[in-house]
């Protein structure tokens, strides 16, 4: 049996006559980049939802690091090492480059009912915070207020403050969107080198990027998964094909 | 703010600017407040010292309004709801001192004081208590929803204290004297102003270690964006729970100055108009800093008083200037004298 991080067993969830999850199936193995790709409103996001804690699924289960995680809230899922980067960008946009990823690291070094220390000499934090912004490549933006920094800098924060918290599996909701292919390239970089060091769920339109990162990938339409396994299989799979990468072709 | 060698030339210049004249401003407005009972008794103005106390009172009330508000987003009409507790715990316990006899007596007996240290410790217990049960309930909501449900808990108080018969009423209790503190006479007045300026200064120093806390920090992502908050793995209740009992034993502490400042305290304390004074303060003051709403607090009560010494309608002069002033400077008063924090 597959030694997987993240295991999602037959989740359902409606709003009113659309079925968004049906009968949602997959497992993420440890270590592996798993993508998790479908037309528009194949209900991708209200999956990674689900997964996170923001909606409650109607039936079925989720199991994360061998536990079943399905009716905790959002703080405690992520308090057990998933972490989540948004579609739409949502960085702290009054704090700073550091102070965003700062609040990303405090966050996992218990709790911050701390009242009297100035949090800008705390070194425990400090140093963590640096490596954040190492990782991400903002060295030279650190002090900058994230709301000054360009659309392709957003993004990267905004996956940098997912990793800061030293997650066990981390879900990337489209974390290219909307960015020009340098920074996607940039980006894909990134993505690349945390391969092996944690478990990654990425979900991403970009087709290119899909084929080139992932390990395995399942494919959604309309709630259900259709296919999933390796790239190669899924590259060959006709009903993947039909209902997916022929539209693509049809698209271009 | 660190500059940590990546902000350019220009703008290490500019921020350089910046604090000199932050230091110089409040610098001299330090040295006003610490003088201004001998300059008033030169001018022979000692009303004017009694004043500068309330004014002092109520800068304490708009920092503790302001920590919600400015850091933690939370935009309460009800935070006269703590003041006036906090005034009725020094009212209750002196009037009972007087009488002599206990404020109750299950389940266990509780006897009146008029010391300071005893009535002062206690206001703030009770006033964070009421913040802890209010906010319970209405940290549940957001928006419109938490403004009007605060208002709601405190008219709810309003009228409870009105309907206390036995301290007064509607009509509200009269202090037989001001509370009694070793070493200082607080009868008078220029002793119960360094006692309101200490207490002033001690509560800014605190609120300026809290919001550069840990807690500090978690307050003000809160208020960017609470739902990445808890992705990040915060319980965003309890963190916004703690930061309003805080900001209600910061309304409490200026409401026990309040009632030994005016030796009265009265339902009206804790009326809407009250919270929305204690707003116009901050909003007047300007966001981004805790000197904002002392600033705030300070022009718009010597505004009263001054208006009023012209003309009885003097709403229909200051109305129009906290629009202007709203509108037209972003960062309020506090930026029109200093500029923008950020």
């Amino acid at each position: 049996m597959l030694d997987s991080i993240l295991r999602v067993e037959g989740l359902c969830k409606r709003f009113g006559a659309v079925e968004a999850s049906n009968n949602l199936s997959f497992e993420v193995a440890r270590g592996e980049i798993h993508a998790l790709i479908g037309p528009n409103g194949a209900g991708k996001t209200t999956a990674i939802n689900q997964l996170t804690g923001e909606i409650t699924p109607d039936a079925g289960s989720i199991f994360f690091d061998g536990e079943e995680i399905t009716h905790l809230p959002v703080h405690l899922r992520a308090r057990k090492g998933l972490a989540r980067s948004f579609q739409i960008t949502a960085v702290f946009e009054h704090l700073s480059v550091e102070e965003n990823l700062g609040l990303a690291v405090q966050a996992h070094q218990g709790h911050s009912f701390r009242f009297w220390r100035n949090v800008a000499r705390d070194s425990s934090l400090k140093q963590l915070t640096r490596q954040a912004i190492e990782t991400i490549g903002l060295e030279a933006r650190a002090a900058e207020p994230a709301a000054n920094l360009s659309h392709g800098e957003k993004r990267q924060l905004e996956v940098g403050m997912a990793l800061a918290s030293r997650p066990k599996l981390i879900l990337l909701d489209e974390p290219m969107a909307g960015m020009g292919p340098g920074g996607t390239v940039k980006l894909a970089e990134l993505i690349q080198g945390l391969k092996g060091n944690l478990s990654i769920l990425l979900v991403e339109h970009d087709m290119d990027v899909v084929f080139s990162l992932a390990d395995r990938i399942t494919v959604l339409v309309y709630g259900e998964v259709i296919a999933s396994g390796t790239v190669e299989q899924i590259r060959n799979d006709p009903l993947v094909r039909q209902a997916y990468l022929g539209e693509e072709v049809i698209d271009a | 703010m660190e500059a940590e060698g990546t902000v350019s030339g220009a703008g290490l210049i500019a921020m350089q600017n910046f604090l000199t004249r932050k230091i110089a401003v409040l610098s001299t407005c330090l040295i006003l407040l610490l003088a201004l009972p001998v300059i008033m008794q030169l001018l022979d103005e000692p009303y004017l010292i009694s004043l500068s106390s309330r004014i002092l009172i109520y800068a304490i009330a708009a920092v503790s309004l302001y920590l919600i508000l400015g850091y933690g987003g939370m935009v309460s009409l009800g935070h006269a709801a703590f003041f006036g507790t906090g005034a009725y715990v020094v009212g209750i316990l002196a009037s009972a001192s007087f009488d002599a006899s206990p404020v109750f007596s299950w389940p266990f007996q509780m006897d009146g004081s008029e010391r300071l240290l005893v009535a002062l410790p206690l206001a703030l217990l009770i006033s964070a208590f009421a913040a802890l049960i209010i906010g319970f309930f209405s940290l549940r909501t957001s928006g419109m929803y938490f403004i009007m449900i605060t208002l709601a808990f405190a008219q709810m108080l309003y009228y409870f204290y009105v309907s206390l018969e036995g301290y007064g009423g509607d009509d509200g209790l009269s202090l037989y004297s001001r509370s009694q503190l070793p070493l200082l006479d607080l009868g008078d007045d220029t002793h119960f102003y360094y006692l309101c300026l200490t207490f002033l200064l001690l509560f800014l120093l605190f609120c300026h270690r809290l919001v550069n806390s840990r807690f500090g920090r978690v307050i003000q992502g809160i208020r960017e964006n609470e739902k990445r908050m808890q992705s990040l793995g915060y319980a965003v209740f309890g963190y916004k729970l703690a930061c309003f009992v805080i900001a209600g034993a910061g309304a409490g502490l200026a409401g026990a100055l309040m009632a030994n400042q005016s030796e009265f305290v009265s339902p009206g304390l804790m009326h809407w108009t009250q919270s929305g004074e204690i707003l116009v303060m901050v909003l007047l003051g300007g966001m981004g800093t805790l000197f904002g709403p002392v600033l705030g607090a300070v022009a718009l009560l010597s505004m009263e008083e001054i208006l009023s010494m012209f003309t009885e309608h003097w709403m229909v002069y200051l109305g129009p200037f906290l629009i202007l002033v709203v509108l037209f400077t972003r960062g309020g008063l506090y930026g029109l004298l200093i500029g923008r924090e950020r």
